[in-house]
């Protein structure tokens, strides 16, 4: 009993670490940490893949997990690329500042 | 001892998720994200996904924090300002709302039948994903390398230099 650890185990610590990133994205006013706080999400959501995965002794949640990670890779170039961009027009990372397109 | 290698792998992965959300630098916040992301491979070499785990750390704690560290010391950017309102009021309650729900839900739709053994899934090394993808997921694997190169494209058409 005390050797295996319970599937739920996985799936509550993917919640939490879900509930952070929400938290984190909300809560947070520096634009690069609320992009963190989506990698954190994603992350989160490939613990899940991956448990499930184990579950169902199946290979389909690993390439899930892989086909997550390429499209962070995509995200994280093309959102810092517009962050700097952000910064060299606007010299500020807060994202209450940057509200243009508001009004 | 599966057990304990959860219980402390779990809780390096949550301290440093609370740490990413508390902490006002960005600095600070890049390093706890990148102990999640450690810690999370463990776990994935816990469920049998080796190849996962190592794509983990290679791809996430290498290359995308790598960028996030180094878009933050090319900014300059210090702790954050308190400005604006603050959407701790409405948000906290909705959040514990959403983990109480998931946490009854899981506990419910998952009794702990299914028991994570260390070697209890060995289908998830490099050959059977590799496998996987050039025979079932042929398809999206040629998407995913479109994606990739829109990204690049993008990413120069967005950082270069105005050229007048």
């Amino acid at each position: 009993m005390m050797n295996a650890v319970p599937i739920s185990w996985f799936l509550t610590l993917s919640a939490i670490l879900f509930a952070l990133g929400v938290a984190g994205f909300l809560f947070r006013r520096n634009i690069i940490t609320v992009f963190m706080s989506i990698e954190l999400m994603l992350n989160a959501v490939n613990l899940s893949f991956v448990t499930f995965s184990y579950q169902h002794k199946e290979v389909s949640g690993h390439l899930f997990t892989f086909f997550v990670m390429v499209v962070a890779a995509a995200e994280a170039s093309v959102g810092l690329a517009i962050i700097l961009t952000v910064f060299k027009g606007r010299s500020t990372l807060n994202i209450d500042d940057v509200n243009s397109m508001k009004n | 001892m599966d057990v304990i290698l959860f219980l402390i792998f779990a809780l390096i992965a949550v301290v440093c998720a609370i740490n990413v959300v508390v902490q006002t630098h960005p600095i600070s916040s890049a390093l706890s994200l990148v102990g999640v992301m450690g810690s999370l491979a463990v776990l994935y070499l816990l469920l049998g996904a080796e190849f996962i785990a190592a794509a983990q750390v290679i791809v996430y704690a290498g290359a995308i924090m790598v960028l996030f560290v180094f878009v933050i010391m090319l900014l300059n950017a210090g702790a954050e300002a308190r400005t604006g309102r603050s959407y701790l009021i409405p948000g906290a309650p909705l959040l514990i709302i959403f983990l109480g729900v998931m946490a009854f839900l899981v506990q419910r739709i998952f009794p702990d039948t299914t028991m994570v053994r260390f070697g209890g899934f060995t289908g998830g090394g490099p050959a059977d994903i590799g496998h996987a993808l050039f025979t079932t997921y042929l398809l999206p694997f040629e998407v995913t390398s479109i994606l990739i190169l829109v990204a690049i494209i993008g990413a120069i058409v967005l950082a270069r230099k105005e050229i007048e």
